[in-house]
């Protein structure tokens, strides 16, 4: 993984709560066996009409919209299936951060696992974000801060672990590699055998 | 250990390293249900890294997502829907041929949802650390069980260590008191349920869901409540194990046997929260106040009694865009609404007594004219079951659809789909936009309440029919 320590960018408002995985990518996206290329299918019925024509009103279609890499969502972002895919097609699209007042458990930990930056804010700061898409932010990861553009800096709440794999593009799988004495140790001690 | 709630007991007997300010607990994993759709990116992860699968008999692989429902008399004929579908079902075929991995592949009798299977085979104990790459792995704790959704990325951890890094959830207990009324079933509570604490209500939480209400259930109805807890936000939902979930294990093909049956009750038997035990939240519902529930929105915690109007979201911009995607009308009550589609099925609700139910409600009449319904059990071995009952002698003479086992409707990603812009009344459990297809308006209801409603032709309480 790549090491990611700030990021500063504008950002792309889609206010509506509770947006699940199944709108994030839906489940006829999910027969492929790769994790790339999945973000011409992000959002793809928010973004196209049935018959595949763009809908004008939808905040990512939007030309103020390109190149903006911090989504700020309505609260509960991420909530349903556990499709890692999910992560894939924002990251994929140019997304690198999700702002938001609450962000489902297991879309944000496979964001975590992939790079895709969860910020949890409060409700004032977050109203503000709603109130102003566009706006250039800056993440901190390192310190967890959001640096709204008038300078003032907010903390946001993150697991120090997850922060040192992202700060220093720590593969979580490595680590787990490193414990294989004690995993060992763990399966020829335990009172009962699955 | 004293004072410790079910879930500590089953978590802290999984610690292979304690978590510390810095770092995350690993969590050991007892069974890992693996699928087609969530695995092949982890199995190509695997194959870069030249590491093979830690415990190849830890891990239940089937296929269920992808794979078609159209009746064939034999699985030679078979048609996958789809090029890339197919070849993510050949992928699984030889990913798990290549690193040693017992599939239970097209043909076998015990081919199923993931969620169906693991319990039948028995597979699924008390006590046991179980994940999948599917959000409603959280079924599994109906039998006291810890068992949540993971990513791909997840998926691959545990291929290759049989570990997690995890750190400790919260705790919720959720208390059904008293008698559930006639009429009213599983999914009518878990969705009530929902309905209380919001879609978001169990985020960070482990549920365990307690109470007369719980303790009266049958296995396939433990399975319906706990199925749904991720719709409450939660990654798990457990129930401490009891004489039911004991009598339903015995015997099952990957059961404890012999003398290993008694000692592994007896282990069971201590898997219940200790008197005194805290949890960090707590809901307490009254069985009684309890109806056939039906969503109206986008979202499971969008729920109403059958017989109570559609809320009004006041100026709340994401309830009016629910009613509006789903054509609903606030302060009126869904029984008025017309039906296109029924589904019966899924991993909430595609068990044998799910099919009996739609049975007993289908026996003698006929699904309304212009209704497609869809009975899809959730496994082999139900289909077989419901078979030498003649269940689908019922389902087919009503003028319903008999299909093999799978996800089906649920998902839509293997050709069973609700044309756009259709109302479907669903078994499933996520009436997400767009979920059952583009544009697909999708109800949620007990299986009970989707026959009644195929039926009549629009959303029906199902107790006329009682």
């Amino acid at each position: 993984m790549t090491s990611i320590k700030s990021i500063r960018s504008r950002t792309v408002v889609l206010p509506t709560k509770d947006i699940d995985t199944d709108q994030i990518i839906a489940a006829r996206f999910l027969t492929t066996t790769s994790r790339d290329g999945l973000g011409e299918s992000l959002f793809y019925d928010l973004r196209y009409t049935a018959d595949g024509s763009e809908r004008t009103g939808f905040p990512l279609n939007k030309a103020e919209a390109k190149g903006c890499g911090i989504l700020v969502a309505g609260n509960n972002f991420g909530c349903g299936s556990s499709r890692e895919h999910a992560p894939w097609a924002l990251l994929d699209y140019g997304f690198q951060a999700i702002i938001s007042t609450e962000i489902a458990d297991i879309f944000r930990n496979n964001s975590l696992k992939n790079g895709l930056v969860p910020v949890v804010v409060d409700g004032d700061t977050h109203r503000w974000l709603l109130d102003n898409p566009g706006a250039e932010v800056e993440i901190d990861v390192q310190n967890a801060t959001l640096k709204l553009p008038d300078g003032q800096t907010t903390k946001f709440p993150i697991d120090g672990f997850a922060k040192y794999c992202l700060v220093e593009g720590v593969d979580q799988l490595g680590f787990l590699r490193q414990h294989a004495d004690a995993i060992t140790r763990f399966e020829e001690t335990r009172a009962w055998k699955p | 250990m004293s004072n410790s709630t079910l879930f500590e007991k089953v978590w802290s007997d999984h610690v292979v390293v304690p978590e510390t300010v810095e770092t995350p607990a690993l969590l050991y994993i007892d069974l890992h249900i693996i699928h087609e759709v969530t695995t092949p990116q982890a199995f190509t992860r695997l194959r870069e890294l030249g590491l093979p699968v830690r415990r190849p008999e830890l891990t239940l692989p089937t296929m269920d997502h992808s794979t078609p429902t159209t009746p064939v008399s034999s699985f030679k004929d078979l048609a996958i829907v789809g090029d890339s579908a197919a070849n993510q079902i050949r992928q699984m075929e030889s990913n798990c041929a290549e690193f040693g991995l017992d599939l239970i592949g097209f043909g076998n009798d015990h081919r199923g949802i993931v969620h169906v299977i693991g319990p039948e085979l028995g597979a699924t104990q008390p006590g046991k650390t179980i994940v999948c790459g599917d959000s409603h792995s959280s079924t599994h704790g109906a039998f006291g069980a810890l068992a949540f959704g993971i990513g791909t990325t997840e998926v691959g951890h545990v291929l290759a260590t049989q570990c997690l890094l995890q750190r400790k959830p919260k705790t919720l207990s959720i208390d059904i008191d008293g008698k559930i009324p006639d009429g009213v079933t599983a999914k009518d509570l878990i969705l009530a349920v929902i309905g209380q604490i919001g879609v978001d209500g169990g985020t960070g939480h482990v549920i365990e869901y307690r109470g007369d209400a719980i303790a009266a259930l049958d296995m396939d109805s433990r399975m319906t409540v706990c199925n749904m807890s991720i719709e409450g936000g939660a990654r798990a939902g457990m129930i401490a194990p009891d004489d039911t979930t004991f009598e339903y294990l015995h015997g099952r093909p990957r059961s404890p046997q012999g003398a290993d049956w008694e000692s592994a009750v007896a282990r069971w038997q201590q898997l219940r929260t200790d008197e005194g035990a805290e949890f960090d939240k707590a809901v307490r519902l009254a069985a009684s106040t309890l109806q056939p529930m039906v969503t109206f929105g986008t979202n499971p915690g969008m729920v109403v009694g059958i017989s109570d109007p559609v809320p009004d979201g006041g100026d709340d911009p994401s309830f009016r865009k629910a009613l509006d995607y789903m054509r609903i009308e606030s302060g009126k009550p869904m029984t008025d609404n017309p039906v296109d589609v029924v589904f019966i099925g899924s991993c909430t609700n595609g068990r044998l007594s799910d099919i009996k139910e739609a049975a007993r409600v289908l026996k003698g009449r006929k699904v309304a004219a212009g209704v497609r319904m869809l009975v899809v059990p959730g496994s082999q071995q139900v289909k077989n079951e419901a078979e030498a009952i003649g269940l689908d002698q019922i389902i087919l003479a009503a003028g319903a659809e008999w299909r093999e086992a799978g996800c089906s409707m649920c998902i839509g990603m293997n050709g069973d789909t609700v044309p756009h812009g259709k109302l479907s009344v669903s078994t499933s459990n996520r009436n997400f936009e767009g979920r059952q297809g583009i544009g697909a308006r999708t109800v949620l209801a007990s299986p009970a309440t989707a026959a009644a409603s195929a039926v009549r032709g629009r959303v029906t309480d199902p107790r006329i029919f009682s």
